[in-house]
């Protein structure tokens, strides 16, 4: 067996010792407690409100806008990051590569303030 | 038994391969794009594999272009899929068919 | 990994000089929707449509003073070698920003008409277009993609903005769809060729192939086809063409008109640098496949335009059977070749804008109907002329700029041997020239006593149609200062 499935060998046995654990546990827990289940206690809140409706519900446009917002600026940190491990290896030079890109980001930002993208109504 | 480059290039070609059936053969625009990425991730799997093979720093560079460039491409993918789906909800592929062809 | 040392870091050099063009460009974007979030009310179409113009005429201007460098000193590369300026880029600079002045013009009567908006629709053109110049100009794949997606992703969302269509929204999620399939395709082309080469730098692909010969040429082979594939579908070739009829219906039509022109001529330039380029080495392997497609492109083009009954689907055949010229060009792999295909993408270009530009202006997008322009040669006589000049240049008749391109393509495919494909264009040609006729007649020929369209006509589109239809003819008359410059923008790839 080559190095690196011996090394995905633990893994593996971590695993099906952490799945057979917890099977354990509430395996035994399911044989020793007293089972008594009313409607009372069955309800998804026991003690709160009454869920009304279906959990098939529509979300609003906007928060759709929110994440489309963060996946882009998100991804847009993937620059920055091996930059910043380095940072003193590219100087002057990166600092204002970066501050030109972060700049246009941040005109990009501005832009979806202005347009009233970032107003949560 | 060895994991070898050859694998991995394997498994980028299939990924590859099931993103570009799955593009062609699925009429619900979202999973479309699920298929988009995933060939796209199909590709960066075998440049990552490559520049490990080649032992060059220029194809997992690559990736990074390749991911922003995705994420880009499926935000407007998204909005334009949004902006039909508030016309007509619950509209696939199929429904896109006011132009012939 | 090579370990990375902490000495002083030396990034590559940098020719700001080369980059301003784009740089231009994109400021100008920024500006734009800058002053568009600020002040929305001072955003006019006016506003956006000057600033567009100025940044395009300011951009000309540092191409022509590049170009006078690259006569001086030879083409050089920037950024690791990853830019090139040569002819090459120069000539599809000028193209570039030529059909970004055009259609920054004839968007300005149609946004107000359809009530676009204009800061959002100038911004993206304008990124599209540093897009297409990078696109043009790269020298290295992943370089290349990055204009691609930068050109395509505009085009994506400008062909969407039109609020009330549900036309436009389909057709782009078409063009959305297709385009990010081919983009994947191109990608994975660009990932085996480095697998293969050990590169994505043009200048060392080249370099690597002379050198070295293959003893298993597979993985070099797939790559070439899948770059072909991803290429074939941007530039619209047969049989990967299929969604253009529908985009090109569904977009406004100075979308129309920017894809067919500028995004096919920004793909055919991608494609002439890699294959001419830097697969130059392997062109026994690279050039049958692409006179097989240019066959194919030719008589789908062709025989599918004579079946439509809507103008904007017979450009679009036209737009495809054009790519298959341009195809034949390149397929005979040698620099006549090359110039005569960058020849017919510079006239192509402005025929093609010129006839959207008229296509646009005759009414509402939603369908385009050949009798919509029934007897416009009696109630628009002087634009029933321009229309005539353009389709008859599309058709290649002589005195227009159209009969020297074909010309040259068919030239050069006989320098080259190709006697079939020589042929094939010819009697494609003929075939095609039916479906201009029918148009031509459809304006002229009517019955006694009806009335012709009236179209809305704002005065930029008069200049847009009057500088293409003059250029068309005054090329058709004399062709040889742009014969000169389609020779001497032959692409170069030189170490930076």
């Amino acid at each position: 067996m080559s190095e690196l499935l011996r090394s995905y060998l633990t893994v593996g046995i971590f695993g099906v010792a952490a799945i057979a654990m917890a099977g354990a546990m509430l395996t035994i827990a399911r044989i020793l407690r007293p089972s008594r289940p009313t409607r009372q206690k069955l309800i998804a809140y026991e003690s709160g409100v009454d869920p009304v409706g279906g959990d098939w519900a529509q979300s609003q446009i906007r928060y759709y806008v929110f994440a489309v917002l963060f996946v882009l600026f998100d991804v847009e940190a993937v620059f920055i990051f091996p930059w910043a491990t380095r940072l003193e290896v590219y100087g002057v030079f990166g600092l204002v590569e970066m501050a030109i890109f972060i700049f246009i980001l941040l005109l990009g930002l501005f832009y979806a303030w202005r347009k009233g993208v970032l107003r949560w109504v | 038994m060895e994991i070898t480059t050859g694998w991995y290039l394997v498994l980028g070609a299939m990924l590859f391969v099931i993103g570009g059936t799955g593009l062609l053969i699925r009429r619900n625009p979202l999973v479309m794009l699920m298929c988009v990425e995933l060939m796209l991730n199909g590709v960066n799997l075998s440049f990552v594999a490559m520049a490990q093979q080649l032992d060059d720093i220029g194809g997992q560079t690559v990736v990074f272009f390749v991911l922003v460039v995705a994420a880009a491409e499926v935000v407007v993918g998204l909005g334009l899929v949004v902006a039909i789906l508030r016309r007509q909800p619950g509209a696939t592929a199929d429904d896109l068919s006011a132009l012939k062809g | 990994m090579g370990s990375l040392q902490l000495v002083g870091f030396v990034g590559p050099s940098v020719n700001w000089w080369a980059l301003l063009p784009q740089i231009i460009l994109l400021g100008a974007a920024l500006a734009v929707l800058l002053v568009s979030a600020l002040a929305p009310q001072r955003a006019s179409t006016v506003f956006t449509t000057v600033t567009t113009l100025c940044a395009a005429l300011t951009s000309f201007v540092v191409a022509l003073g590049l170009w006078s460098d690259v006569k001086a000193d030879g083409p050089s590369s920037s950024i690791a070698s990853a830019f090139g300026v040569d002819g090459f880029s120069i000539f599809f600079t000028v193209l570039i920003l030529i059909g970004l002045a055009t259609t920054a013009l004839l968007s300005h009567g149609y946004l107000d008409r359809e009530e676009m908006d204009p800061p959002e629709f100038h911004a993206l053109l304008l990124c599209s277009a540093a897009g297409a110049i990078v696109m043009a100009s790269a020298n290295d794949l992943i370089v290349m993609f990055l204009g691609l997606e930068a050109l395509s992703i505009g085009i994506y969302v400008m062909i969407a903005m039109h609020h009330r269509r549900s036309e436009a929204r389909e057709s782009a999620i078409k063009y959305f769809v297709l385009g990010a399939f081919s983009s994947a395709f191109l990608l994975y082309g660009i990932a085996l060729t480095y697998g293969a080469t050990g590169s994505t730098n043009l200048v060392h692909i080249r370099s690597y192939l002379d050198a070295v010969v293959f003893q298993d040429q597979h993985l070099l082979m797939a790559a070439m086809a899948l770059l072909l594939v991803g290429l074939s579908f941007k530039v619209a070739a047969a049989p990967f063409h299929f969604w253009a009829p529908d985009v090109y219906q569904g977009a406004p039509s100075p979308v129309t008109g920017w894809m067919a022109s500028i995004a096919k001529a920004a793909g055919f330039a991608a494609l002439l640098r890699i294959f001419f380029a830097a697969f130059a080495s392997h062109d026994v392997d690279w050039a049958p496949i692409v006179g097989a497609l240019a066959v194919i492109t030719l008589v789908i083009g062709s025989v599918m335009a004579i079946l439509q009954t809507d103008i904007k689907r017979m450009l679009a055949f036209s737009s495809v059977s054009h790519a298959g010229y341009v195809l034949v060009a390149v397929h005979s792999a040698s620099a006549t070749g090359t110039s005569a295909a960058l020849f017919y993408l510079f006239t192509y270009t402005l025929m093609v804008l010129g006839s959207f530009a008229i296509v646009g202006a005759m009414g509402p997008d939603d369908e385009h109907p050949l009798s919509r322009y029934t007897g416009l040669g009696r109630s628009r006589p002087v634009i029933a002329i321009g229309f005539t000049v353009l389709l008859l240049a599309q058709a290649g008749i002589p005195t227009t700029s159209g009969f020297i391109a074909k010309f040259q393509v068919i030239a050069a495919a006989v320098e080259s041997e190709s006697y079939f494909i020589a042929g094939v264009s010819m009697v494609t040609a003929v075939i095609g020239a039916f479906m201009y006729l029918r148009i031509v007649m459809a304006m002229y020929v009517v019955d006694e006593g009806e009335e012709g369209p009236r179209p809305i006509w704002h005065w930029t589109t008069s200049v847009v149609v009057l500088a293409a239809v003059g250029f068309t003819i005054i090329v058709g008359l004399v062709p040889q200062f742009l014969i000169e410059f389609a020779r001497d923008a032959v692409p170069v790839l030189v170490r930076g």
